[in-house]
């Protein structure tokens, strides 16, 4: 990017042009953004009527509008298939996977972004370029990897959700540790050399002063990695078993039977994404502050 | 506080803050060992997690993929035979129906991937250049246009199974009941709409993702430049070539990278929406692998084939940040 700009205060957020933007400009925004409102719009409608409608509605001809509201499909959701503990297993899951996969990200973060020190560089790229692997590559071999793990020493990977954890909280910590590393960057290392000298140790140094002033990317990378670790599909498929099936498999009982509940099963994806959803909504704005700090620099 | 001043205020290279603080500390041999192990200590347990999880199943994976691993070793997989790189041969053997069937969902995957980044890129971007300034509803529109994007994968794409039912489904009772489109209903999941159906769902869920970092990228562009710009009086349309798509730049090139990265690799969609065997249409090759895996239990097939396209990524994205680095640097100078 240009730095010569970039060398003035840069307090302005005002308006990008003084003058009112041309009648056509406002008319295409207009029509766009209605477009793009439908096409988005329309699932999410689909998903919240057809899980108010009787079972009659959803198994003949589409109606846009229900013949009758009811909650049934809400109150049987849950003994179709034990969704009560489809649901705790991914809570578990999501929340474990979260918090150690923040933490290892913030240490790790804080050590590329603060210490220079041989492979550095090496570590980056590689925690990066595991991005890139296709999970269909590493799925058979880590299955195999932790059903010896388990017959090795006894500890249980496979089938149980320290596994699942373990698998989960991996996949989202490249992208939260190069996230954190520009947050990091963007703390001014004034104020832990100043806690240095105070007396605080480096562990001190990045608990009291980087983590609290990095926390908008802290959170950020938070709700990366529940997301992640909540709609994950294809490891979930496979590793667990029926005491530590997930949302993600769980849902798909509803269709195997041989009548298919529709209105169920919007009930259940409704129930299934509004803790996400929600917590994704109310975070947001953390989210764009993070990535503009962080990643996009 | 008063200490900072101690530190230049802008020294350059600032990285290793061990010398800074004074040479109180210097003498003391135990704290500078430590202080050089401390890194690795924080990097350990990242370092140990990927290797456990992705490296070492990586380096399983080739070792498999040039092994005999059928249904007949899969319980003592160490015991297969070694058979060098036959899994290899059979895979790009485009006569046989093997190496046929993975070169059409290799070429069905590059149509969509491209079809699929383009358009999420196009939408993204173009929704978050037209909600740069502020207007009345912005924030609701803002945050509702994340809501695919949050929603968890199955949830979203087992919403949209519903909508393309044949009988039950709201996309053609809309084309068919009410716009009269077709003469007779559709089937979506199967046959040759089941790629564009794919296609729609992927990019309703992927386009998000280009607004917000779009706009995350937005946010970086000083104001100074624009009003500089109308001062001199350039338009919205000259605003947006000279200035709004060239400070993109940078974001752009890592945006579609890791667009093109998720969707090439992309699992859960097709597989929600398809169940596990996919539609010869829209045959993307995650679910291809899985397939040639888990069903015909063929493990060092399928090995050797993640193998290839592991290979084909990695050249992908080399050539991409070397053509694109390339050209940032010549535009810059």
């Amino acid at each position: 990017m240009s730095s010569t700009a970039q060398t003035a205060p840069r307090a302005s957020k005002a308006p990008r042009s003084p003058m009112a933007p041309p009648r056509s400009f406002l008319w295409s925004r207009r029509i766009f953004l209605t477009l793009l409102t439908g096409f988005v719009l329309v699932p999410v409608y689909v998903m919240v009527s057809s899980s108010l409608k009787p079972l009659a509605d959803v198994s003949g001809k589409f109606r846009w509008l229900p013949s009758g509201l009811t909650i049934r499909p809400y109150i049987d959701i849950w003994s179709t298939v034990p969704l009560a503990r489809y649901f705790v297993n991914s809570l578990i899951v999501a929340g474990a996977a979260t918090v150690c996969s923040v933490v290892i990200a913030v240490f790790a973060a804080y050590a590329v972004s603060r210490y220079s020190f041989r492979g550095k560089r090496v570590f980056t790229v590689t925690v990066l370029s595991t991005q890139m692997f296709p999970g269909i590559l590493f799925l058979l071999p880590l299955f195999l990897l932790y059903v010896n793990i388990g017959n090795a020493t006894g500890i249980a990977l496979f089938g149980s959700r320290g596994g699942l954890i373990l698998t989960y909280l991996t996949f989202s910590l490249p992208f939260s540790i190069w996230m954190l590393i520009g947050y990091f960057d963007s703390v001014p290392r004034d104020l832990d050399e100043a806690a240095l000298v105070d007396g605080c140790g480096p562990l001190g140094a990045l608990l009291r002063v980087v983590v609290p002033a990095a926390i908008p990317g802290i959170v950020a990378v938070a709700v990366y990695a529940f997301m992640t670790a909540w709609g994950e599909v294809l490891f979930a498929s496979v590793m667990t078993n029926d005491t530590t099936r997930t949302l993600a498999v769980g849902l798909q009982g509803y269709s195997t039977l041989n009548n298919v509940y529709w209105n169920q099963i919007m009930a259940a994806s409704l129930v299934v994404s509004v803790p996400v959803v929600a917590g994704f909504l109310l975070l947001q704005r953390y989210l764009v502050a993070g990535l503009t700090a962080g990643a996009v620099k | 506080m008063t200490t900072t001043t101690a530190a230049s205020a802008d020294s350059g290279e600032r990285a290793v803050p061990k010398d800074s603080p004074g040479a109180a500390r210097g003498p003391r041999r135990p704290g500078r060992i430590r202080r050089i192990a401390l890194p690795y200590l924080l990097l350990l347990p990242a370092l140990i997690l990927e290797l456990l999880v992705h490296l070492v199943p990586m380096v399983i994976g080739i070792f498999m993929s040039f092994k005999e691993l059928t249904q007949f070793y899969i319980r003592d997989w160490g015991t297969a035979p070694w058979s060098g790189f036959d899994n290899y041969k059979v895979s790009v053997d485009f006569s046989a129906p093997v190496g046929k069937a993975l070169l059409h969902s290799f070429l069905v995957t590059v149509g969509f991937t491209l079809l699929s980044v383009g358009l999420c890129w196009l939408i993204g971007t173009a929704a978050a250049i037209y909600m740069q300034d502020t207007f009345r509803g912005r924030g609701l529109l803002r945050a509702l246009f994340l809501v695919p994007y949050a929603l968890p994968v199955y949830a979203a794409v087992i919403t949209w199974v519903f909508m393309f039912q044949h009988d039950n489904g709201l996309v053609n009772h809309v084309l068919h009941d009410q716009l009269h489109l077709t003469d007779k209903p559709s089937f979506w999941l199967i046959g040759d709409n089941s790629f564009y159906a794919l296609l729609t769902v992927s990019v309703w869920k992927g386009w998000p993702f280009a607004f917000l970092i779009v706009m995350a990228g937005l946010q970086n562009i000083p104001g100074e430049l624009y009003e500089a710009a109308a001062l001199d009086g350039a338009g919205l349309w000259q605003q947006l070539r000279r200035i709004t798509l060239p400070s993109l730049r940078p974001v752009n090139q890592v945006l579609v990278l890791v667009l093109f990265l998720w969707t090439f690799n992309d699992f859960n969609t097709p597989f929600v929406l398809f169940g596990r065997t996919a539609p010869e249409a829209a045959d993307l090759i995650s679910v291809h692998i899985y397939q040639a895996s888990f069903v015909t239990w063929n493990f060092g097939t399928g090995s050797a084939m993640s193998v290839l396209l592991l290979l084909f990524l990695l050249v992908v994205t080399g050539v991409y940040l070397l053509l694109t680095s390339r050209g940032r640097k010549t535009a810059d100078v």
